[in-house]
């Protein structure tokens, strides 16, 4: 065990650059990853139990018949899915940015921090044990539980001598989100009807779910998600370290709070739509920053449109893999990214 | 300043002979036991069998101290003789028994580690021995073999986590992480077979995921007892060589120490008892974290009388955790549930105070 001393992070040489090739790049980077959403979209409301072709849709989206069979499973099932996995791949993938980078903590995720773990523990009293079943209502209490979490998560994982390092954040985050999953089931324990709805529910899953409950959070998702992807500039001074970034002038306490009050909405409406969807803000982050490099400005950017095309394809991965039945995207996205977790930790910058 | 004599008079002193302690050596090992642990060891022993007999006597039907323990003997009344000997008895030995083997385990990790954040269930070794069992009971194979399905979760992924964060030498800090990750992945793997079928079905595994003694029989008591005798005494002898290693690889080899092989024997000792635990009882959490953390402030660092008395003191605590669980909550929980309630506040604790440093 070495003294750890607040990882030091080499400042980079050139974060940001603004040389115009580089700019006219990743710009059209970005706009092929957009077509790709688009294209992922299509296939996502193609693929699954039964067939439908590109025209039908098409058709259903555009020129809607409600008498064609196919037009109506697009509409009613496969449309909901879709919008629900892209945005809320989009937006957990950015908050998994803007965490790890506000913490300086690789390992930042609202699945590894707790605080999907507090929104759906909340959600799951709200609707089970307390019988809310309006989404205007139990999105409130996702969005207390998230606050609760990661407030406590942070609280513990920042105190002590050395501040919030990676794995002190992470114990945190892993031991709270196991207390609370432990009270969830028992609270759903008693009741059979309550634990066969919430064992699928908590796996997180983006099928099957109203498109109602997506319109009461899409604000949530929507303005936080764009919010986030302006704060680049801030971000990329926190991520210099605490004192550099002081010595610029920028008011760190405020970045952190507006950061913090983002995570927490922008997960809570996630968890509300499609339940706790792990890891996504752990590997899109880090799979944007291999290709395009440290600068905040892009990776958030890039987060979103990544973000939207990886849950989008794991859902679409859930429907084909198995012969009958579906997977869940939760345990998609958990078994791709825990190796992610296991990849970075065995790097020395993480630990310790 | 007068010359002080060396006193070659003085006869140089057995290292057997440190005062307060007992020494047992014979051909194959040496334990040296500590009176003042071994007092608590006792203390806490009369205790636990204080809270046994009380913990037989709660239930929906009240049976006096005294009638209890006539009871145990077989010289109560018949109902009596029945409900002590065939329902509760066998309950509570499994609580203590587990709770004795799960803190054991954790022990032994955290020696291993030299980290008290290490345990078990933190770095996903019981979550490998319960997805192993889970698949054992889901997919309906022979209950008799899930004990050994959940040792080989346990030491599969006790091997991948240590083989993954091996880098010329283990960094505690990565270790845990990985440990954590790969738990995250076999939890998730858990959750997928679960869902796969009907709750009906599934349900006897989804309770037992959460950790539970209920329903316990004799023959579980028994090869808690069993794999007790053997790994015990087995982790008490240890110690001598888990000390030698704690003081680091050098001294160690200095010493004339097989490294890895000592190394994998700990792991292999540690696995057994957390995998015995989780077979019986299902993945009780924090117990195995929490009681060597308080064993060793009660008691100084870790060594073979302090294992005795981690031991010890798992077994209180489990048993009264599930006496708790079983007659004091507005509803009856998994003592799984009630351990989580008590030992994430208190990893929480250890983790604000940094007294573990990371």
């Amino acid at each position: 065990m070495a003294a750890t001393s607040p990882t030091q992070a080499p400042v980079p040489s050139e974060v940001v650059s603004r040389r115009p090739a580089v700019v006219i790049g990743r710009s059209a980077g970005l706009l092929i990853g957009l077509a790709l959403v688009g294209f992922v979209a299509l296939l996502s409301l193609r693929f699954g139990a039964h067939p439908i072709t590109t025209g039908q849709a098409w058709n259903a989206i555009f020129d809607y018949d409600s008498s064609s069979y196919e037009e109506l499973v697009v509409r009613t099932l496969r449309m909901p899915r879709t919008v629900i996995a892209l945005g809320c791949g989009a937006a957990l993938a950015v908050t998994g940015a803007v965490m790890q980078a506000i913490t300086r903590n690789p390992l930042a995720d609202s699945s590894i921090l707790g605080v999907s773990g507090g929104a759906s523990f909340a959600i799951v009293t709200a609707i089970f044990y307390l019988g809310i079943t309006s989404p205007y209502q139990f999105v409130w209490f996702a969005f207390a539980g998230a606050l609760i979490a990661s407030v406590l998560v942070f609280a513990v994982g920042a105190s002590g001598r050395d501040g919030a390092t990676p794995i002190k954040l992470t114990l945190a985050g892993v031991v709270i989100s196991s207390l609370l999953a432990a009270w969830t089931s028992a609270l759903v324990l008693l009741d059979e009807q309550t634990m066969e709805v919430a064992r699928f529910w908590m796996a997180g899953s983006v099928a099957g779910r109203p498109l109602d409950v997506f319109w009461v959070v899409s604000p949530f998702l929507i303005v936080g998600t764009l919010a986030c992807v302006f704060l680049g500039h801030q971000l990329n001074v926190m991520s210099m370290g605490e004192e550099t970034a002081r010595s610029l002038g920028m008011n760190t306490a405020r970045t952190r709070i507006i950061c913090g009050v983002l995570v927490v909405l922008i997960t809570g409406a996630a968890t509300a739509a499609a339940g706790p969807i792990g890891f996504v803000g752990l590997a899109v982050p880090h799979m944007v920053r291999a290709v395009i490099g440290p600068d905040y400005r892009w990776i958030l950017a890039y987060s979103v449109v990544v973000g939207a095309i990886f849950l989008t394809a794991a859902d679409i991965l859930c429907r084909v893999v198995l012969e009958n039945g579906e997977l869940q995207v939760g345990i998609v996205t958990a078994l791709a990214g825990a190796p992610f977790l296991v990849f970075l930790a065995r790097k020395r910058t993480v630990a310790i | 300043m007068t010359m002080t004599t060396p006193d070659f008079a003085m006869p140089a002193r057995k290292p057997d002979d440190k005062p307060g302690h007992v020494t047992i050596r014979n051909r194959w090992f040496a334990v040296r036991l500590n009176y003042r642990v071994l007092g608590m060891c006792l203390f806490t022993i009369g205790l636990l069998a204080l809270l046994t007999v009380w913990a037989m006597t709660l239930g929906s039907y009240r049976i006096a101290f005294g009638d209890v323990i006539r009871a145990v003997g077989g010289n109560a009344n018949e109902e009596q003789n029945f409900i002590v000997q065939t329902l509760r008895l066998p309950r509570v030995f499994s609580a203590l028994l587990v709770g004795a083997v799960l803190a054991m385990s954790g022990a032994i990790f955290q020696g291993l580690v030299r980290n008290a954040l290490v345990s078990p269930d933190i770095i996903g070794i019981n979550t490998g021995a319960s997805l192993m069992a889970v698949i054992w009971i889901a997919y309906g194979f022979t209950a008799i073999w899930l004990p050994l399905a959940a040792f080989l979760g346990a030491i599969i992924t006790a091997a991948s986590i240590y083989v993954i964060s091996w880098k010329g030498r283990i960094v505690p800090g990565q270790l845990i992480l990985v440990g954590v990750g790969i738990g995250a992945f076999l939890s998730a793997g858990t959750t997928w077979v679960t869902l796969q079928f009907p709750i009906e079905q599934i349900r006897p595994a989804i309770v037992w995921t959460l950790g539970s003694v209920y329903g316990s029989d004799w023959g579980d008591v028994q090869l808690l007892g069993i794999s007790l005798l053997v790994l015990g005494p087995l982790s008490v002898m240890l110690m001598w060589y888990l000390r030698a290693l704690q003081l680091g690889d050098d001294i160690g080899r200095g010493l004339g120490m097989h490294l890895e092989l000592t190394r994998l024997a700990l792991i292999m000792v540690g696995c057994g008892l957390a995998a015995i635990a989780v077979s019986i009882a299902g993945p009780i959490g924090f117990v195995a974290l929490m009681i060597p953390h308080v064993a060793r402030m009660l008691a100084g660092a870790l060594s073979g009388s302090v294992m005795l008395f981690t031991g010890v003191l798992g077994a209180t605590f489990l048993l009264f955790a599930d006496v708790v669980s079983q007659h004091f909550l507005p509803v009856t929980l998994p003592v799984g549930i009630v351990t989580a309630a008590v030992g994430a506040p208190y990893f929480l604790y250890l983790l604000y105070r940094s007294n573990a440093r990371v």
